[in-house]
């Protein structure tokens, strides 16, 4: 008699909000295929209030997080690059089954694993690269600094792993705290990747998840009172105009979407795109 | 005569070298034109409620008018041009502002209502340097961080507000000429002279045509601009309101957009401050230009254990304030800039009031014509009054009180605005602690409403998009 085979234990892939793994509070959940056509999971498909739970969190968790020292924010994002490197084979694994071959999603990996290795650079230099110190006519020292402009929502694109580090890296390197909306048709790797986000030593409530419907969630993160910035990299071309308008209520600053080849050199512009600038001065004199 | 023998003798300056036309048309591709449908309005001296002249209303097919100059200015003259010779005639333009500042600043005071002291101290330097400033970046953009070869963005749809109005067209203009781009500026319908005045300067400098165009009117005409779809580029600075109304039309367009909306300034006092130095600083956050600025320093936070003597020290200051005549040289707070805006003002006041503030101002006589309103300090202000928490761009300081630095912090940042504040103390480590935690694009620390082409300036939160000003003023004008 041959051995039964082994019944693999199926993940449940559920939200990341204030450094927890919630359900929905709905209680939703939709399906989402391997590329075969097969079914893969239930992600769980987030509704208002967990949008606002995720904009809580994130808001409780700006002032810690921007207040750290850059060094210490560059240290907890190589930290993430490093548990990332550790868990390379899980991603090739999910990327694989989201229809990428071998090679494939071993390079998308990898070169999100540099990336945040990149960003993670960024952090005590960003300031030195966008500041200054202005010489103003008049017995002032006047010098401008960039600061974190607060909670930012992100839409995130279609690119499971490379398009969505991508786009979180740049925001909260600088201090930012954020919501993201994973794609909606490859949600996983949003949620496998929290699952190093949450084991990085980054604070709970900086890097929070939502999966579920863009058009659904997307609304409802625009005309957030306490977002304070808006990335629409992954935001369907119908719903742009919407969420733009939606987000003048509070003024929300607005990255419209742009090219998406994330293979890019992506430069400073995503980060400087989530930053104030501030101006001081002080009289000169004895 | 008056019982105090050190009253001043009236000093004022001669409006004679000021030539105010009858009537003004629009200025597009470096003519003077009629507006297509005929309307205009009148522009009055709020000071006197005279009429100063019959203002040219833009309608839509004057707005397309100006676009399309614009446009072919852009695509055959400005825009191929090398960044050296936009330089020159950025240069050009700074100085034909010096040669005629005099005329300006007498032109700016009688239009605007703000006295010749500052017109003339404070306004008119500063748009010449703004010019002089952004002229040398002209040639040097491959230099300022935005890459080897940033390009400009087309053509930019300006819109401008009544308190600073040549200034306001210079942090406009010269960064957007000096990065290539060319101009339709909507001046504001109460001060559109000093506007019609630049548009000579142009016309001196042999600026190509085209490359600078104005269209007077209201609201309707700014709507025009803002909304019309040849431009690439919105700038506006005003109401915070307006400000979001913009932000909608533009949603969805590949359109630019800067912001530079209001605020409510936190004026922060500690007891270590030295207090006849900051009550300088209080006058002169709230009163300069009568108050009628976006980064006012209209809360005063003062620590609990000064209070008392810092108000007794502001308020025998604000009893020498002079207020009348914005011709004389003596005169420290001129005219506020229309009726409607002094409706305002009373009406916030009145609620400021009935909400239970105390009301003080100091004995003032006001001239019996024009729109005029005396300098006002309300103490006893809570959080929650209006008075603490809207815009009130007139003459009118709330006082608040504090115990810790971390409430100041915490009432400083009490209001969706951020645009700028103040802080007060002689100890340096409290001023950078504080300048840390101040949610405002622009903190001063000891002194208060400076400004300098060379630093960058704009707002936090709902106060605004972008900076004007330095380096960092170039983004706006440039495709990064």
């Amino acid at each position: 008699m041959s051995e039964p085979t082994r019944l693999a234990v199926r993940k449940t892939y559920k939200l990341f909000i204030g450094g927890a793994f919630p359900r929905s509070e709905s209680g939703r959940s939709y399906v989402v295929n391997d590329a075969k056509g097969n079914f893969w999971a239930n992600a769980s498909q987030a509704s208002r209030k967990d949008a606002r739970d995720a904009v809580s969190a994130a808001r409780k968790a700006f002032g810690g997080w921007s207040g750290r020292t850059p060094y210490n924010r560059g240290q907890i994002l190589y930290r993430i690059a490093e548990m990332l490197e550790g868990r390379r084979g899980q991603f090739v694994e999910e990327l694989r089954a989201a229809g990428a071959g071998r090679n494939a999603a071993t390079a998308e990996v990898d070169a999100a694993i540099d990336r945040w290795v990149w960003y993670a650079g960024w952090a005590d230099k960003i300031g030195a690269v966008t500041g200054s110190a202005n010489p103003v006519a008049g017995p002032f020292f006047n010098f401008s600094t960039p600061e974190p402009m607060g909670v930012v929502a992100v839409v995130a694109p279609d690119s499971p792993l490379l398009g969505l580090v991508s786009v979180v890296a740049p925001v909260i390197v600088s201090g930012n705290t954020c919501v993201v909306v994973a794609s909606e048709p490859a949600p996983l790797t949003a949620i496998t990747l929290a699952e190093v986000l949450a084991t990085s030593d980054l604070p709970g409530g900086v890097v929070n998840v939502l999966t579920g419907r863009r058009a659904e969630l997307a609304p409802w993160l625009a005309a957030h009172m306490d977002v304070n910035a808006l990335d629409l990299a992954g935001a369907p071309a119908d719903l742009v105009p919407s969420l733009e308008e939606a987000a003048a209520g509070n003024l929300k600053r607005v990255l419209r979407p742009g090219a998406g080849d994330w293979t890019a050199d992506p430069g400073t512009r995503r980060m400087t795109a989530f930053l104030e600038t501030k101006t001081v001065w002080h009289p000169v004199g004895v | 005569m008056s019982e105090n023998v050190f009253e001043y003798a009236p000093a004022p300056e001669s409006a004679s070298i000021v030539d105010i036309r009858p009537a003004y048309g629009l200025f597009i591709n470096g003519e003077w034109v009629e507006g297509q449908d005929g309307r205009s309005y009148k522009s009055v001296n709020p000071a006197t409620e005279e009429v100063l002249a019959e203002i040219t209303e833009a309608g839509p097919a004057d707005v397309d008018r100006a676009v399309a100059a614009a446009r072919n200015a852009f695509d055959n003259v400005w825009g191929p041009m090398p960044g050296r010779e936009r330089a020159k005639y950025l240069f050009r333009i700074a100085r034909l502002i010096q040669e005629r500042s005099r005329e300006l600043a007498v032109l700016e005071s009688i239009d605007n209502g703000k006295p010749i002291r500052e017109s003339r101290d404070v306004d008119l330097p500063l748009v010449a340097a703004h010019f002089f400033y952004y002229a040398g970046w002209a040639d040097k953009l491959a230099h300022a961080g935005f890459g080897p070869d940033p390009r400009p963005l087309g053509v930019a749809g300006q819109v401008i507000p009544w308190n600073f109005p040549l200034l306001m067209l210079a942090w406009k203009i010269a960064p957007a000429l000096a990065c290539g781009n060319t101009v339709v500026l909507k001046p504001a319908e109460t001060t559109s002279l000093t506007a019609l005045a630049f548009a000579d300067i142009c016309r001196q400098a042999e600026l190509p045509p085209g490359v600078v165009n104005i269209v007077t009117g209201a609201g309707e005409t700014g709507r025009a601009l803002v909304g019309h779809p040849g431009i690439d580029k919105v700038a506006f600075t005003g109401s915070t309101e307006v400000g979001k109304q913009i932000a909608r039309m533009v949603a969805g367009t590949r359109k630019r957009l800067t912001l530079e909306l209001g605020g409510k300034a936190a004026n922060v006092i500690f007891d270590d401050a030295p207090l006849d130095q900051a009550v300088e600083g209080v006058v002169n956050g709230i009163f300069f230009n009568q108050g009628h600025v976006c980064c006012a320093g209209s809360r005063l936070l003062v620590q609990e254990s000064v209070a008392e003597e810092l108000l007794a020290r502001l308020k025998t200051r604000m009893a020498t304030l002079r207020v009348g005549d914005p011709l004389d040289k003596n005169t420290d707070i001129g005219a506020v800039n229309s009726a409607e805006q002094l409706d305002k003002i009373r009406t916030l006041s009145q609620i400021g009031e009935a909400e239970g503030a105390t009301r003080w101002s100091p004995p003032c006589e006001l001239p019996s014509r024009g729109f005029w309103f005396a300098p006002t300090v309300f103490t006893g202000v809570a959080q929650s009054h209006r008075i603490a928490r809207e815009e009130i761009f007139g003459p009118v300081l709330s006082v608040l009180t504090f115990r810790t630095p971390a409430e100041a912090v915490e009432k400083a940042n009490n209001t969706p605005y951020g645009l700028s504040a103040g802080v007060w103390t002689e100890k340096g480590s409290r001023i950078l602690w504080m300048a840390e935690r101040l949610r405002a694009g622009v903190v001063w620390a000891n002194t208060f409403n400076k400004f300098d082409p060379a630093a960058p300036f704009g707002g936090y939160k709902e106060s605004g998009f972008g900076r004007e000003g330095g380096r960092h003023g170039l983004e706006a004008y440039l495709d990064v």
